[in-house]
């Protein structure tokens, strides 16, 4: 056994003193090849997790949301449609949501203004996400102008700042009483921005939304699956840049599996040569490349997934954050739960760590099988 | 003496495999340790009658992905280009597709 583990360290020495022997390409290639897996593994990790996190944070999202459509357009719905549609069997509750936007042109920032249902601040004040309080440096206490829909100056002293650990849901959020939110925005009080239904069977969600389609055909009910839904698809390998990286990544693996397997520099021919001449079988000419195509490889997998590990869960995703951030000025700064799907860890390690070693190994056996005299020629 | 090729080698893929081992242990305390905090949002997200992640603020309709609409992206003209840059990393939502493709 020993005999064996020792002729297997010489290989391995000879292996990785002929990799030595050509430094630059080689570590070129290592290099390379470690960054398209940290960029795969970085996206898969990002994504998975983004997703995960979305589908527990989102559990508690409203069961049904009702819009009111015209001409492909979201518009504010009448508050009567409540009533309509609260006499749908099955329906618990209906209750107008009141929310919007506010553009800062000062930050030029965008904000998300919501009125609670629960503990609404009182008029004259509101609480804020904190990522508006690091843009603004507001705290409690002090006070916040905003220009209404009218043109006309409000003020509103801030009550508290949201908890910086819920940046991922709160960071632009502006809570505001009913009252102020009205003024601000100049919606009637006869109108709402959309309705939240509750309703006693979730296994009805399907037939209640048809029903409200039927009844009021200008309306859009959107159920609580579907919104889940969205967030699985985010950031899903078939959308947008993800499929534009992933189809960058393979390409050039493609391009470095095809030149290894289109064959041999004539310096590697030669030294398969030379080996077959000084009394090396077959057969520990291909242990040796089957080293060499592991020890790039495998090398390169494990850096490439330890860094872009840290990169996700240590350092909040840095090199993706300009991506994300595009124009806004207020991004929130929060930090992934480490939650990690083994499987993409497998199947990074399956398409690239196998295939690499294989056509690292195929090219030399046609090599290694020639007599050494015409591989020398 | 000169440490051989093959002792290095196996040296850094040992410390690799481990640093690979730590980080996997990392990720199974780290996921346990973010559940008080991800409960909180999720009551956070009931309270408030939320939709959505605050993951991009620059649009409508990637700051509320859920709540979209079909001709949003595509402001006022039809012929328009979307031209926000987060647009290009996420999909429509899936009821809007299913129902575009039904109407066509």
């Amino acid at each position: 056994m020993s005999n064996v583990i020792e002729r297997q360290r010489h290989i391995i020495d000879f292996t990785l003193s002929s990799l030595l022997r050509r430094k630059g390409k080689n570590s070129a290639l290592l290099a390379v090849y470690t960054l398209i897996i940290f960029i795969l593994a970085s996206v898969l990790f990002f994504s998975h997790a983004l997703r995960s996190e979305a589908g527990l944070v989102l559990r508690d999202t409203p069961e049904i949301i009702v819009q009111r459509t015209m001409t492909g357009r979201y518009q504010p719905i009448p508050l009567a449609y409540a009533g309509k549609i609260g006499d749908i069997r099955g329906v618990i509750s209906v209750r107008p949501r009141l929310w919007g936007y506010y553009y800062d042109a000062n930050f030029l920032a965008n904000y998300t203004l919501v009125v609670p249902g629960e503990n609404p601040p009182e008029p004259g004040t509101i609480d804020i996400g904190s990522g508006i309080s690091k843009l603004r440096e507001a705290y409690p206490g002090d006070t916040i102008g905003f220009t209404g829909f009218d043109g006309k100056p409000r003020d509103y002293v801030i009550r508290k700042v949201v908890s910086d650990e819920s940046q991922l849901v709160s960071a632009d959020l502006i809570l505001i009483s009913e009252a102020d939110y009205r003024s601000l925005s100049g919606i009637p009080a006869n109108q709402a921005i959309d309705l939240v239904l509750k309703v006693r069977n979730p296994k009805e969600y399907t037939t209640i939304a048809e029903k409200i389609r039927r009844l009021l055909p200008d309306t859009r009910p959107i159920i609580r699956n579907e919104i889940l839904r969205t967030y699985d698809a985010v950031f899903s390998w078939r959308s947008g840049l993800v499929i534009v990286i992933f189809s960058a990544a393979a390409l050039a693996f493609v391009i470095f599996a095809w030149d290894k397997a289109t064959g041999l520099s004539a310096e590697e021919r030669k030294e398969i040569g030379i080996l077959k001449a000084i009394g090396w079988e077959t057969s520990d000419i291909l242990q040796m490349k089957f080293w060499e195509g592991l020890a790039v490889s495998l090398t390169a997998f494990l850096l490439g997934v330890i860094l872009a590990y840290c990169h996700v869960f240590f350092a909040s995703s840095f090199i993706f954050a300009p991506v994300l951030k595009g124009w806004s000025t207020l991004y929130p700064q929060f930090k992934l739960a480490p939650i990690i799907n083994f499987g993409h860890v497998a199947a990074i390690f399956f398409l690239t760590v196998v295939p690499y070693t294989i056509t690292t190994i195929i090219p030399s056996w046609r090599a290694a099988t020639i007599d050494p005299d015409a591989v020398m020629r | 003496m000169a440490a051989r090729h093959s002792s290095t080698y196996l040296a850094v893929t040992g410390g690799l495999l481990s640093l690979l081992v730590v980080l996997v242990v990392h990720a199974h305390y780290g996921e346990k340790a973010a559940g008080p905090a991800l409960a909180g949002m999720a009551r956070l997200v009931g309270s408030l009658e939320l939709t959505d992640l605050c993951l991009f603020t620059e649009a409508s309709y990637t700051r509320h992905l859920a709540m979209t609409d079909l001709t949003t992206p595509f402001q006022d003209s039809p012929f328009a280009f979307e031209h926000f840059p987060t647009g290009a990393l996420v999909s429509p939502p899936e009821q809007i597709v299913r129902d575009h493709v039904q109407r066509h």
